[in-house]
């Protein structure tokens, strides 16, 4: 292939001079697209003029997979969709699951969940802090102090439900085991861990003014745009928007729980940056609530489970908090010990499609960190 | 001066045995130097960054650049279907040949350098300066249009830093009064030029980072944007010569400026202690520059392009002008020396002063995000 534009005859203005934009393909083997995500930029120069982005390289069926299996083995699709923060998207699914079948959770499950969505949570907002840092420049040193937390939390997560990235330790009803005895102790130590990993990430990257000249006043999002354009998550709450599913229509235990919604003020990618380390503070906070409050003993699933899941009929909306938005479960039933319909409202997608209006006019560079700090995870967006 | 073996005359019966003689030393050091130059580096940016670095390979992993290097020479050297294929063939050797020249002009110790020309200074830049031909060569002979950024950002950005930097050289050269490296650092016996002119020893190690390609300059070898720029379709024994090129540019800046602006071989008692003294601390003040260099690059992120072309045209360019011309004024009625070190002074505290004012600023705007951070408080819908 070459880089020169095909051979044509040229009007007598282009003659004299001319200029071709060029089209530049990123990905969907490219280190700043986070998986296997292409963009085809036309680009004038350095200045974006066009952007058309590629998605479907991870897709897996997820939501006809769902369709053909039993309720409980579905599951390990699921935690599969936003891999960085799997048990929240288990969560949801399970939501969607007890709601059609009407299943009460016990109490402490209802705690453990909140413990383990939340410490996700943190573990997909420390990926996106590593990960945007490095897209803005830093070499790997944000990425490496992010993942040192990253992985302390995932040492948890072995210790508590046997795997580090896919757990599948939700499961309708509750959770598949109860915690290790001495989880509030490595629990409380790996909160202190965060905070410290947090004040680390905090000094090295909003402490620098390189990052907050890159960062501010890039592709500003007004309240009213990022609602038509169907955005959710920490990038609708940088416009100043308190949009919180956990806080306005509350799911679990959220409604007992104390904690604040940070919102930015302009919503450019500094603010979006900001939120989230923002919002880790609050889960931090949550998690703490919760080992406080948390019964110390008691059933973690619920005991009058049938043998085989059967769902005569009915269909549910559920939405959830996920890490990057809304992440929305719409389930069907007709009959049977498998889902008529299973849709996943994905975060990741809908943040996605805002792509093109937030990059075009940007230089090359911006554009990456533009989509940077769309957080997207491909897992998600290709379902 | 101090008879060291290698003086000038000593291959000088057979000129051609002499220059080929030369040649090999050159390459040889500056290839062993570049070598242990990546070894550090990985050990040192593995530090900043809570990691070990190389291990394994050898003793607390010493022989890892040189695994790496019959790595890559065992490999395939590919050639693009798209690429022009002279081009791209001889991007590495027009990068690789006048990087490597610079050594020889630079004296590491009292009269002792491959060569001592009287223009020394005059040389580095001028040698230097071609090495961009080469990266120009890689991006367009590539075929890829990566490497076609890459180099065209290579071009701009070198060819804005190098007048800072020329300029900021300038103003110490006048205070010397020679182009000549080696008269250079003999003149630094009592103290070195860094406190004569501070001002341009800033905008020196700034143009340096942007000439090297380092962080926060490294826009044309952008990693996350456009995957190594110029070399991203170069594979094998030609990728590692532009990385030997990388840094065999590094020792080499690092050593030009400690010799130009730290005193090189002369200062602190290098005419009393000798040659072994003199060595030692040409090779202590270029570490200082290639330890600042990997801090500065674990640490901070990427400028843009306009952000980078904005800092050199509007902030580095007329400070540096302005201090040749005050250096001029100061020599030409022979106004005494600690004039200079005031008037460099005062450039050097409003340069630092212009940017630790721009973060601030930026700083109470990143407070004013309203948010449960830091006892701000927002409330709960």
């Amino acid at each position: 292939m070459s880089i020169w534009p095909t051979e044509r005859t040229l009007t007598a203005d282009e003659a004299t001079f001319d200029t071709v934009d060029m089209t530049i393909n990123i990905g969907p083997q490219h280190p700043a697209t986070h998986g296997v995500f292409r963009m085809v930029l036309t680009v004038d120069g350095e200045l974006v003029v066009d952007c058309e982005p590629y998605i479907g390289y991870l897709h897996r069926g997820l939501e006809k997979l769902t369709e053909t299996a039993d309720y409980r083995q579905a599951m390990g699709w699921w935690d599969r969709t936003d891999y960085l923060a799997g048990m929240c998207c288990e969560w949801a699914y399970c939501l969607a699951v007890e709601k059609l079948s009407g299943i009460q959770v016990p109490e402490r499950a209802e705690y453990i969940r909140v413990i383990m969505a939340e410490l996700s949570r943190i573990n997909s907002h420390f990926m996106f802090l590593g990960a945007f840092g490095a897209d803005v420049g830093s070499f790997g040193t944000s990425f490496v102090y992010g993942w040192r937390e990253r992985e302390r939390i995932y040492d948890l997560f072995e210790e508590v439900a046997g795997d580090r990235m896919f757990p599948t330790y939700f499961k309708i009803g509750g959770v598949t085991m109860d915690l290790p005895e001495n989880f509030e102790s490595r629990c409380r130590w790996l909160l202190d861990s965060i905070r410290q990993g947090l004040e680390d990430l905090d000094g090295l990257l909003t402490g620098n003014e390189i990052f907050v000249e890159r960062c501010r006043n890039l592709s500003p999002l007004t309240k009213d745009r990022a609602i038509a354009l169907g955005i959710t998550g920490p990038i609708l709450r940088a416009t100043g928007l308190p949009w919180d599913v956990r806080r306005a229509e509350p799911y679990g235990i959220y409604s007992r729980l104390d904690f604040e919604i940070p919102v930015g003020r302009q919503g450019d990618v500094f603010d979006r940056y900001f939120v989230r380390l923002a919002e880790m503070y609050q889960s931090v906070r949550i998690i703490e609530q919760c080992l406080k409050e948390m019964p110390k003993g008691g059933l973690v699933c619920a005991t009058d489970l049938p043998k085989t899941l059967r769902i005569e009929s009915g269909e549910c909306y559920i939405r959830t908090e996920g890490t990057k938005g809304e992440y929305g479960v719409y389930a069907m039933a007709k009959g049977g010990n498998k889902p008529y319909r299973m849709k996943l409202r994905s975060p990741s997608f809908c943040n996605l499609s805002a792509l093109r209006e937030m990059v075009v006019g940007n230089y090359v560079a911006d554009a990456i960190i533009i989509l940077g700090s769309l957080d997207i995870v491909l897992g998600e967006v290709d379902k | 001066m101090i008879e060291f073996p290698l003086g000038s005359e000593m291959f000088g019966i057979w000129n051609w045995a002499d220059a080929a003689i030369r040649i090999v030393i050159v390459v040889l050091v500056m290839t062993i130097v570049a070598m242990y130059l990546i070894y550090g580096e990985r050990k040192i940016v593995a530090r900043f960054q809570q990691r070990l670095g190389p291990t394994r390979t050898g003793p607390a992993g010493l022989l890892q650049s040189f695994a790496d290097a019959v790595k890559l020479i065992s490999k395939e050297d590919i050639r693009p279907d798209g690429a022009d294929r002279w081009v791209f063939e001889f991007a590495p050797y027009a990068t690789f040949i006048p990087v490597f020249m610079t050594l020889c002009v630079l004296p590491f110790a009292a009269d002792w350098g491959v060569r001592n020309l009287p223009l020394g200074m005059f040389f580095v830049f001028a040698v230097l300066g071609l090495n961009i031909v080469g990266v120009m060569m890689a991006g367009l002979g590539s075929g890829n249009k990566f490497a076609l950024i890459g180099g065209v950002r290579a071009a701009a950005q070198m060819i804005s830093y190098e007048i800072p930097l020329v300029l900021s050289l300038l103003s110490v050269s006048m205070i010397a009064g020679t182009l000549d490296l080696n008269e250079f650092a003999a003149k630094q016996g009592d103290y070195p030029f860094v406190i004569l002119q501070p001002l341009a020893f800033i905008i020196f190690v700034t143009a340096m980072l942007s000439e090297l390609h380092r962080a926060p300059f490294d826009i044309p070898v952008a990693e996350s944007e456009i995957v190594g720029g110029y070399f991203v379709e170069y594979s094998g024994i030609r990728w590692s010569m532009f990385m030997l090129t990388e840094y065999a540019a590094l020792w080499s800046f690092s050593v030009f400026g400690g010799i130009v602006f730290l005193g090189g071989w002369n200062f602190p008692m290098g005419n009393e202690w000798g040659w072994g003294w003199q060595l030692a601390l040409t090779f202590i003040k270029s570490a200082l520059f290639i330890f600042f260099i990997f801090w500065v690059r674990s640490t901070v992120p990427r400028l843009r392009i306009d952000q980078l072309m904005t800092f050199c045209w509007k902030i580095l360019l007329p400070l540096s002008l302005v201090q040749v011309v005050a250096n001029g004024f100061i020599l030409v009625y022979d106004g005494p020396y600690w004039l200079l070190s005031l008037t460099s002074g005062v450039g050097a505290i409003l340069l630092i002063a212009i940017i630790i004012n721009r973060a601030f600023r930026r700083r109470t705007a990143t407070t004013s995000l309203v948010g449960a951070y830091r006892g701000a408080q927002v409330s709960a819908q």
